[in-house]
């Protein structure tokens, strides 16, 4: 395979002027012209653009990726988030057909492509960000793509030069029947095949939906937007791996430099929804690992059923101990006490191998213990709804996730009745959320449901702001609404309700 | 990632102790060359040893259950027949430090263990980058060793007697050096081989005749149907040809799949290919485990074939799931209401109605029961669901989606059985009997007793493994070898020559 390297720039465009003279010479490349709506982004922006277009391009693009960010956070279906994007496109992105005939076609492909690039620079810097970027990125391709009129997709992809085998006729008749299977097609119709290395589909090969023969995947024509969707992520990441590398040589430091930091800052704001505020509650006294039974009360589906499966069991599987020990890292229960709780709960289980195999993964939770970043960072963050909708479903035995989403919905409604959910009506609209997978819509009504007369108190009171009622998007932000919540008439410093035990200390 | 390496067994608290730990047993070889005293020595230093070996017997997941089964008897047997003539005797056991090291000197196959990490001859960074973690007999895990040659790993083990170890990916630097480097990213996994590990564990809920650790004839089975499954989609769809099945020691199986082109795989396509096999998603409460759309995706379609047959038997008859009450499970996963009444009304009347009947029964009262045609078709698709559920491989995926997981090599010991991980040849998986694996103690054994009557006639020097029983394993092993590296031969020549040379000259 040889294909054309896309990440180097071609001699002729590399500056081949003494830097002197550079300033007078006139730039040879400064217009591109743009055939299609659609950019694989393959070739870097040459012409000059203000500082204020820089920025303004930036957000301008920096809006449309958080907003698709938020719907991926809310379980949006691709329709829903199609539909509710397309305002929020036109608005900040607008980007029309060649069919369009508009005079501004240029420009808007222009804007594009620039602020990309200009995104690029500003989130390469860490593995982190980049892959985020690389996500929604892809996400907005993936948008346009099915949004673009099918011709002109048809034309762009053409230029792609993908290196598709079609498959023979011969073939297609040979494997008729896995073909029809695989790719879920009812009617026999003549369906067009591509045959490709699987390595190039891993999507449609995780999710079963290609016929795989001898290392082949043998795609339906309709699958192409998955094709060219994973190739346009590949040429994306190796992209941004360069960028990354040639980024501390950007000789550049007054102009760009605090435009691209600011960028990227803003950019990471909306993930990190779990501020270590979370964890200091006014009024709620220093937990100790006895505290935790009475409080579970207050705890999100997701924990009560991580720990009331631990009460049950003694026992917690790997990844629903992870879930639950950053949960209580989150809710400010110290390292030291999170070792006795998990201790004291493990009731069947030898000292020994209790130290040997458990301590050790709770002391590298809170970044007591592993490499150098871990302990520098105290560990990993305690997860929010979006990590844990978008980890794995549980296996046998285990009991980590989102119980809207990993639970029959009778077993769910057994759960909600257990913790005291009777309401038929809520119950009712639950099991709709949960169909149409919106998990998290589902948790939150359960919440207000749950605290429904406090809410409204402090509605009335006005105490309480629209921000601090907000939509949860994390098992810890709902923890310390919900202990708030009950908590009202304990003024600001409070004992915590139940039996606490005589060991706790006051929290000035 | 938070703990992408083997999670549950870093039992190491950190790297300090780790070290001190590892000069103490450095320094013991010379102590322990005067045969069996270890058990009995009187200095505090080596009782402490000793206390900590009973230990580990103990605490390797459930294995205190292993030992109400199998493993002893095999011990008691041949240890009291035996005189005991170098090593053993009626005091040692398989994690005893003299029959380890015995067993790393003798046994250990580590030169094809070399050539099979290595893909060729003449050592290279296949083999010299290569992340080995050991487990060492006080429980200390040491990981990123490395070692340029066979012969270097074969004198760790043998000073250090591991009680285990595990292999992990090469690196892009010789992973000893990995904390002078300048740049910590220019460390970072390249290359590993796809591999699996099946574990009777994921199938507690299912299997009726052990539980936990022990394992038996008829729970093996669920064993033998997933390599089944498994191997011929990985060789048939993906195109793979070098795949190594190997008993894990005590009840379950890994798979690696060497191809250059499997052990190249980014995490995103491990993930991939795990998804593909994947079937089982859920929880417990998670209700119908099942879900696929219809029709069968090729290979579903034929893993159900595959699996039918091993349902009468080996589910049907042999694990009896829907005894007694059980069989309400049974219930919830058949659709149709009027039917599951009928069901449920028959199986009240004759509790103790075994398995097959029931399962026959569905079919029985179906015709009565269910009178549409699209009723009928749902049931025959929710039967074949079951089926898939009782009988499709439980893959602990994580270890396959992660480049950088570590996996317990070929031919160690397990550490709670003392059986050694030995190859499964998939052609003859259903002759496989893990009952049958030989134990550390019982090789030995046999090194001693072929010595005792053929030591004469011997011409050319015989390595110990050919006249144990493990001959056959490491026989297969050697050709398994012998095949990679001379498909390594054909496709990697660029490579060689770069790294100057052509191994081959060497013969």
């Amino acid at each position: 395979m040889n294909r054309h390297d896309y990440s180097r720039v071609d001699a002729k465009r590399r500056a081949n002027i003494s830097h002197n003279k550079k300033q007078f010479a006139k730039a040879e490349f400064q217009q591109q012209k743009y055939d299609y709506r659609l950019n694989y982004y393959d070739v870097p922006p040459t012409a000059e653009i203000t500082l204020e277009e820089f920025e303004t391009w930036a957000i301008n693009r920096l809006k449309v990726l958080s907003e698709l960010e938020a719907c991926s956070f809310r379980n949006r279906s691709p329709e829903e988030t199609a539909e509710y994007m397309t305002s929020i496109l036109n608005k900040h992105l607008p980007l029309r057909s060649n069919s369009s005939r508009s005079q501004s076609l240029q420009e808007e492909r222009k804007k594009d492509h620039y602020s990309h690039f200009i995104l690029r620079l500003a989130f390469s810097s860490t593995e982190d960000l980049r892959r985020r970027f690389s996500r929604l990125e892809t996400m907005l391709f993936r948008l346009r793509f099915k949004s673009d009129d099918l011709k002109e997709r048809k034309d762009f992809v053409n230029t792609l030069n993908l290196e598709w085998e079609e498959v023979g006729d011969e073939e297609k008749a040979e494997f008729r029947k896995d073909l029809a299977a695989a790719g879920n097609i009812k009617k026999e119709d003549d369906q067009e095949w591509f045959k490709v290395d699987w390595e190039r589909v891993p999507e449609l090969v995780e999710q079963r939906r290609v016929f795989l023969k001898r290392g082949k995947a043998y795609v339906p024509q309709r699958e192409q937007l998955s094709l060219v969707v994973a190739e346009y992520t590949k040429r994306l990441d190796e992209a941004l791996e360069l960028t990354s590398r040639a980024i501390p040589r950007l000789d550049e430091d007054d102009r760009l430099a605090p435009i691209l930091a600011h960028l990227s800052q803003s950019f990471t704001a909306p993930d990190a929804a779990y501020t270590s505020s979370d964890a200091s509650i006014d009024g709620l006294s220093t937990i100790t690992a006895g505290a935790i039974d009475s409080l579970a009360s207050n705890f999100p589906l997701c924990m009560q059923n991580l720990h009331s499966t631990l009460r049950a069991n003694s026992h917690l599987k790997h990844y629903g101990r992870l879930q639950y020990t950053l949960f209580l890292k989150g809710i400010g229960l110290s390292l030291e006490e999170c070792i006795i709780f998990w201790r004291r709960s493990f009731k069947l289980m030898t000292d020994d191998k209790f130290q040997k195999e458990y301590k050790y993964n709770i002391r590298h939770s809170y970044g007591d213990v592993g490499g150098d970043s871990n302990r520098r960072g105290r560990g990993y963050t305690p997860y929010s709804c979006q990590k844990i909708l978008t980890e794995p479903l549980p296996g046998p035995g285990q009991m980590h996730g989102c119980p809207y989403r990993t639970f029959t919905q009778d077993n769910l409604i057994t759960m909600l009745q257990r913790t005291g959910i009777n309401d038929r009506d809520l119950l009712k609209t639950v099991k709709e959320d949960v169909t149409k997978q919106r998990y998290h819509v589902a948790c939150n009504r359960v919440f207000e449901h749950a605290h429904k007369r406090e809410i409204k108190k402090v509605k009335d009171d006005g105490t309480w702001g629209a921000n601090d009622l907000d939509t949860i998007v994390h098992p810890n932000t709902y923890f310390k609404r919900s202990w708030l919540l009950k908590h009202l008439g304990d003024g600001n410093v409070g004992v915590v309700g139940g039996g606490t035990g005589p060991g706790d200390r006051m929290e000035e | 990632m938070p703990h992408s390496i083997t999670p549950d067994s870093t039992p190491a608290d950190d790297s300090s102790r780790t070290i001190s730990q590892v000069d103490t047993i450095k320094s013991e070889p010379d102590t322990q060359t005067q045969d069996i005293s270890m058990a009995d020595a009187p200095s505090p230093a080596e009782a402490d040893e000793t206390k900590v070996n009973l230990e580990d017997l103990f605490d390797d997941e459930d294995s205190d259950q292993e030992f109400a089964s199998s493993a002893p008897q095999f011990k008691s047997e041949e240890e009291a027949s035996q005189p005991a003539p170098i090593k053993i005797t009626s005091k040692s056991t398989f994690s005893d430090p003299d029959i380890m090291r015995a067993f790393y000197q003798r046994l250990f196959p580590f030169r094809y263990l070399f050539q099979w990490l290595n893909h060729s001859a003449t050592p290279s960074n296949d083999f010299a980058h290569r992340e080995f973690a050991f487990t060492l007999p006080n429980d200390a895990y040491l990981r990123y060793q490395s070692f340029p040659t066979a012969d270097l790993l074969r004198k760790q083990c043998v000073q250090q007697i591991p009680s285990r170890f595990e292999i992990g990916p090469v690196y892009s630097t010789n992973p000893r050096d990995r904390k002078s480097l300048r740049k910590a990213s220019t460390f970072r996994p390249l290359t590993k081989e796809l591999v699996f590990d099946i574990d009777m564990t994921d199938y507690d809920d299912i299997r009726t005749c052990c539980t936990g650790a022990s394992i038996c004839h008829k729970c093996w089975a669920f064993i033998t149907m997933a390599i089944k499954v498994i191997d011929v989609a990985l060789r048939d769809d993906f195109g793979f040809k070098h795949i190594l099945w190997v008993y894990s020691g005590r009840r379950g199986a890994h798979a690696w799949v060497c191809d250059k082109r499997a052990r190249e795989m980014d995490d995103a396509k491990r993930r991939a290919v795990a998804g593909y096999l994947e079937l089982l998603k859920g929880g417990d409460q998670g209700g119908k485990k099942v879900n696929v759309r219809r029709p069968l995706h090729p290979h579903l379609d034929r893993s159900l074939n595959i699996l039918k047959e091993h349902f009468q038997t080996s589910i049907l008859l042999e694990q009896d799931p829907w005894a007694e009450e059980k069989c309400e499970h049974l219930l919830n996963l058949l659709p149709d209401a009027t039917l599951k009444a009928a069901l449920q009304k028959k199986w009240d009347s004759s509790p103790s109605r075994p398995s097959a009947s029931k399962w026959s029964d569905i079919d029985t009262l179906a015709k009565s029961a269910l009178s549409t045609s699209k009723a009928s078709k749902e049931l025959l698709e929710a039967k074949q669901d079951i089926v898939l559920e009782y009988t499709y491989p439980r893959l602990d995926a994580e270890v396959s989606k992660k480049l950088n997981h570590l996996l317990k090599s070929p031919f160690v010991i397990h550490p709670g059985t003392g059986r050694v991980c030995v190859p499964i040849d998939p052609r003859k998986v259903e002759e496989f009997d893990p009952l049958g694996v030989p134990t550390v103690t019982q090789l030995l054994n046999e090194i001693d007793e072929w010595e005792g009557e053929e030591v004469k006639k011997g011409e050319k020097k015989m390595q110990d493994w050919e006249k144990t029983s493990l001959k056959p394993y490491v026989d297969f092993f050697r050709v398994f070898v012998a095949g990679l590296v001379k498909e390594e031969k054909k496709t990697g020549i660029k490579r060689e020559r770069e790294e100057g040379g052509d191994p081959m000259e060497l013969f």
